[in-house]
């Protein structure tokens, strides 16, 4: 299963290769890693995509919390939690079909952020189905090339109460 | 006062109370070396390899629960740490590593003599440090201290620019080490404990498996006590051995690949392990999906990462073992478990650890005539192979911190190196490196530091002209293909002992080995070794083959006698 996992760090060099080996070291496999500065200036967030069983999650948690660097993880798997990504595409166009992939970004709610007289580049936000779909529409066009932030995630404020407890 | 970075480095040492450094110098570590030179607190030990400097620090630190010092230089002094500190790593022994480095101008630019040592180091030490201003120099060393010593012990590395050993600054005592980030659980969770009691009072065949975590948190005689309330038997790890007496009526012997058969059946039958200071290791559990199918387990240990890792746990406790021990201790009930004993004692009866005696000079026979020479009482590092396992095997020992050797990583090579730190450590104490002819000739020009500083260590060389446990596992599982083992052609060790200044002997025969150990044991001044001449083809036995289940041990007589 796919885990979203939001670590607090110290915001200094080494800290992300000692993330980063964490990983490499054990065999786990990152699906997207993204850092960012944070309100506070000391402190990074990481939101770190990561696959496989539970046991493995729990390792990975625990070994993340044991970094002397390490503020804070949260697994937001178990938890509601909003979660974007951004993509850049760049699609093949030609007048014929200039209006057809137009439409289809709109529908998405992307934007053409680049023009030349053979592509587009498209921005789209949203969750990875999302753009995996746009990217399945825009597909037939001809990507010529695309890169993607890696998700990132914050709790959602308003927390619905454990199942468990209210039963 | 305004001091240079490499005299506050020093200052920080002496106030933590270091007395022993290991280290070579080097270019870049000169200002290191310098400000040693006036430290009247301090001795430094010049080794012949840095690989020495850090076992020596090891085994300091595994002597004497306190942290060993390994200094080195830049470059290929640092990365000739490399294996002791992954040795000590993988083993929690706390440790702290100085290297010097290029200055900070310079780092990246491929400088003479410049290594990435931090990014070299970091999955092999708990954690380091570079220092690029004298303004964190003196913390960083308070906090790699505090890192070493607590929690789950390990080493740390510092890495010391030449330019910050050479600035200027006044210098400052840090009181106190806070890290917000860094506390450690120590107290055990009181509902997990309660309900850990509850399992141990209800449960018919209880078996203990404590590890080296006895050993760092000091928790020998809470174990002992815990045993003997609950009257359970009791199985150790390789690296537990002397956390429980080996004597004591209710230990079973060590576990997993090379322990006790009854320790290994034990487990296997067992409704209920508390596992304490121990990590669930491969060489252990043997084959996971055959392992104590039947048992729940209760897992206490100071590092959570340790719990739930290759085995599920129900009743975790995260903390320190002595005080989770002494409350665990004061909720059980006591117990004999006369049944449960019946059938370890019968186990005990039907698979006795044994060996035969005819043909050439065995090596359990010699390691057998030290335990009763020495009456136990002696500090016993091995390098690693047969002759550890057989020195495991056979030798029973009662103190904790008597038995030294690398267990996680397995380091050739190690022994010598920290039995020379363990003698610097207990200057009183009766210390050996038992060895074999493989591993002695890894680190073997560490030897000149025992003669030089008058060490009296007994060295003893298991000498079988081979590398024995790969030999072994050739004879056993690769049909007799004896590829790259053969070192029949080697120095004459007693000779190579002498060119050393150390006192050499040569013994082949049974009858010679009481006569030759007694006349090692009254030489004070210097080291000793005895080159024992054993059968070659001896097997380390029982063996549980790798990915079997602990169940599927073959014995002794199996191979022998077959």
């Amino acid at each position: 299963m796919k885990h979203t996992i939001s670590v607090l760090v110290e915001n200094k060099p080494g800290v992300l290769a000692r993330v980063a080996g964490l990983f490499s070291g054990r065999g786990f496999n990152i699906e997207s890693l993204t850092v960012g500065e944070t309100e506070d200036l000391a402190v990074s967030r990481m939101t770190i995509v990561v696959g496989g069983d539970d046991m493995i999650l729990e390792q990975v948690s625990k070994q993340l919390n044991k970094l002397i660097d390490t503020i804070k993880v949260i697994d937001m798997t178990d938890k509601q939690f909003i979660n974007r990504e951004l993509a850049l595409i760049k699609v093949s166009v030609n007048a014929g079909n200039r209006g057809e992939v137009m439409q289809v970004v709109n529908i998405f709610r992307g934007k053409i952020v680049d023009i030349s007289s053979k592509t587009f580049t498209v921005e789209v936000t949203g969750t990875d189905d999302k753009i995996n779909a746009l990217l399945e529409l825009l597909m037939p066009f001809g990507i010529k090339e695309m890169v993607r932030t890696g998700a990132v995630a914050l709790t959602r404020e308003w927390q619905k109460e454990d199942p468990k407890k209210t039963s | 006062m305004k001091k240079k970075g490499a005299e506050i480095l020093v200052e920080c040492l002496e106030r933590e109370g270091i007395e022993i450094v290991w280290g070579i110098p080097g270019g870049q570590a000169i200002p290191i070396f310098d400000a040693l030179y006036d430290s009247k607190k301090i001795k430094l030990v010049l080794t012949k390899h840095e690989q020495g400097a850090a076992h020596m620090a090891d085994g300091f630190a595994r002597a004497t629960g306190r942290p060993g010092v390994c200094l080195a230089t830049s470059g290929p002094g640092a990365t000739n740490l490399v294996t002791g500190l992954a040795t000590a790593y993988m083993d929690s022994i706390p440790m702290i590593a100085i290297t010097a480095q290029v200055p900070t101008k310079i780092i990246g630019n491929d400088a003479f003599q410049e290594a990435d040592v931090i990014g070299i180091t970091r999955p092999i030490t708990k954690h380091n440090y570079l220092v690029k201003d004298i303004k964190d120099l003196a913390i960083t060393i308070r906090q790699a201290f505090h890192i070493a010593t607590t929690g789950r012990q390990g080493p740390v590395l510092i890495d010391l620019p030449s330019d910050i050993a050479k600035a200027e600054m006044d210098f400052v005592w840090p009181e106190e080490v806070v890290m917000k980030n860094y506390n450690p659980t120590y107290k055990g969770n009181i509902n997990q404990i309660k309900k850990a009691a509850e399992e141990i009072n209800t449960a018919k065949k209880p078996v203990i498996y404590a590890g080296g975590g006895i050993l760092s948190a000091g928790a020998s005689k809470e174990l002992k006590a815990f045993a003997e309330k609950t009257g359970a038997p009791v199985g150790l790890t390789l690296l537990g051995l002397g956390c429980f007496p080996g004597t004591h009526p209710q230990f079973m012997g060590m576990l997993g690949m090379h322990g006790s058969r009854t320790s290994n059946l034990a487990m296997h039958d067992s409704d209920l392990i508390v596992a304490v200071g121990a990590r669930f290791d491969d060489r252990v559990t043997g084959n996971l999906a055959h392992f104590a199918k039947k048992a729940k387990i209760v897992h206490i240990d100071i590092d959570p990462c340790s719990i739930s890792k290759s085995v599920r746990v129900d009743v975790p406790i995260v903390g320190d073992a002595k005080t989770i021990l002494t409350e665990l201790t004061k909720q059980c009930t006591l117990r004999k478990h006369p049944e449960w004993w019946a059938q370890i004692n019968e186990w005990q009866k039907a698979y006795p650890i044994l060996y035969n005696r005819k043909g050439a000079l065995k090596p359990q026979y010699v390691i057998e005539q030290i335990y009763e020479l020495t009456k136990g009482k002696a500090i016993i590092c091995t390098e690693v192979g047969q002759h550890q396992m057989w020195t495991a095997q056979f030798f029973k020992f009662d103190q904790p911190r008597t038995f030294i050797s690398s267990g996680g990583l397995g380091t050739m090579g190690f022994g010598l190196p920290a039995a020379i730190g363990a003698q610097f450590a207990k200057p009183g104490s009766l210390v050996f490196d038992i060895s074999g002819d493989g591993s002695f000739q890894m680190n073997v020009q560490e030897l000149i530091i025992a003669v030089e500083h008058k060490l009296p260590i007994k060295i003893i060389i298991l000498n079988n002209g081979c590398l024995g446990m790969v030999r072994q596992w050739q004879q056993l599982f690769w049909k007799k293909r004896y590829s790259g083992v053969d070192i029949s052609i080697q120095p004459d060790f007693v000779k190579l002992a002498e060119a050393y200044g150390a006192a050499g002997m040569r013994v082949s025969k049974e009858e010679e080995v009481k006569g030759a150990l007694e006349k090692i044991l009254k030489i004070n001044d210097r080291p000793a070794l005895i080159d024992f001449k054993v059968a070659r083809e001896e097997n380390v036995l029982p063996m549980v083959p790798a990915g079997a289940a602990i169940t599927e041990a073959i014995d002794y007589k199996d191979v022998e006698f077959a």
